[in-house]
């Protein structure tokens, strides 16, 4: 009896391990509270597919506000202090994003930083979108600072803030932050083939 | 790492990590105590003093970005002879109970007149956003808008001062 209790325990133990491992390692899964819906659209939209998964993950819809609010973590809670949009989509006139963030991560405090730190215009609030309604906003050059497809690319593969995704240090507690569930490589594959192949949104 | 931090108008040159926070190189390397440590996560603004005019939370504020950069604390606002005008409101509406956090909501407030002179109710409630445990709240905004007008004050009278 004492022999099966001890095999159990090891077998228990053992598999815990594995998924402690596991779930270190593998991408944020993390559920958001966002409403952000996702459509059925078939396969062939992969890059689409990845493109949007990283859209929507936190690290980028916190600071692209439907409600001049910068959102904070993966629970996307307003960010404290009741910081908002203000002037040029970076804060208020003597409490700015500069304020406290710099163009690098602090370590230290473990506010994130990156250079020009700041919200997205509020023409590119994605809060509340559905994929498919994120990607037309994102293409339409009335809401997307009149970028064409190939500053969109360079936008969304070179820009640093938009990097900082995959570099976004450590919180105020010193833990890291989730990164999005594609790498950066893969995401930047995605970006570039998806515009080489007509940017093509899947049907609604 | 040597580093040249131009503080209060004088020039240290400083051998230092340049990842350190400024705020220790203020308080631990140049003793000027008055700029406060409170959360270290640049949250309540116990530390917020001036970098080229402009308000930074020094607890996170690497002290590399400061090169090259006119650093401003507390002590290098006025003297007890001649207070600046936010210190002399400060007096004026007894404002501090404990007095822990106030050097950082004074130099917040320099920041907020160099932007806003004249600020209302709502400017303060957006851009003063830093924590007193002793909830000196209504006092500060009372001493906001007196610092407003003494600084109005001081500005005519050097105006008037250039005439003659």
């Amino acid at each position: 009896m004492l022999r099966t209790i001890t095999g159990l325990a090891v077998i228990i133990g053992i598999l815990l391990l594995v998924l402690s491992v596991t779930a270190k390692n593998r991408p944020n899964t993390f559920e958001h509270s966002l409403d952000v819906q996702k459509e059925s659209y078939s396969v062939e939209h992969e890059d689409f597919d990845r493109i949007i998964d990283v859209l929507t993950h936190q690290r980028c819809l916190n600071c692209h506000p439907s409600d001049n609010v910068p959102k904070q973590g993966d629970n996307a809670h307003p960010h404290y202090f009741g910081m908002k949009r203000g002037n040029n989509d970076k804060g208020f006139e003597a409490t700015s994003c500069t304020t406290c963030h710099q163009s690098e991560n602090n370590a230290y405090s473990g506010v994130p930083g990156a250079p020009h730190w700041s919200l997205a215009p509020a023409s590119m609030g994605w809060e509340g979108l559905s994929r498919i309604e994120i990607a037309k906003k994102l293409l339409d050059k009335t809401s997307n600072g009149d970028r064409t497809h190939e500053e969109l690319i360079t936008h969304l593969t070179e820009d640093e803030l938009v990097l900082w995704a995959w570099d976004p240090g450590v919180d105020a507690n010193g833990k890291e932050r989730t990164l999005p569930p594609v790498s950066k490589e893969r995401f930047k594959e995605a970006v570039i083939r998806w515009f080489g192949n007509g940017a093509i949104i899947p049907s609604e | 790492m040597e580093i040249s931090l131009k503080v209060n108008g004088e020039l240290y040159p400083i051998e230092v990590d340049p990842e350190t926070p400024l705020l220790w190189v203020i308080r631990d390397v140049l003793d000027l105590k008055g700029t406060k440590f409170g959360c270290g996560k640049a949250a309540c603004g116990a530390c917020t003093l001036l970098v080229d005019g402009n308000s930074v939370r020094s607890c996170s504020f690497a002290v590399k970005f400061a090169e090259g950069k006119e650093v401003t604390t507390i002590e290098g606002l006025g003297t007890k002879e001649n207070p600046h005008p936010v210190q002399q409101a400060w007096i004026e509406e007894v404002v501090p109970q404990c007095g822990y956090c106030q050097p950082g909501f004074m130099m917040a407030t320099v920041a907020l007149l160099k932007n806003i002179p004249n600020p209302t109710d709502d400017d303060i409630d957006r851009n003063i956003i830093n924590v007193c445990r002793c909830a000196t709240y209504y006092r500060m905004r009372k001493a906001i808008h007196r610092a407003s007008e003494l600084s109005q004050q001081e500005t005519d009278k050097r105006v008037e001062n250039n005439k003659v």
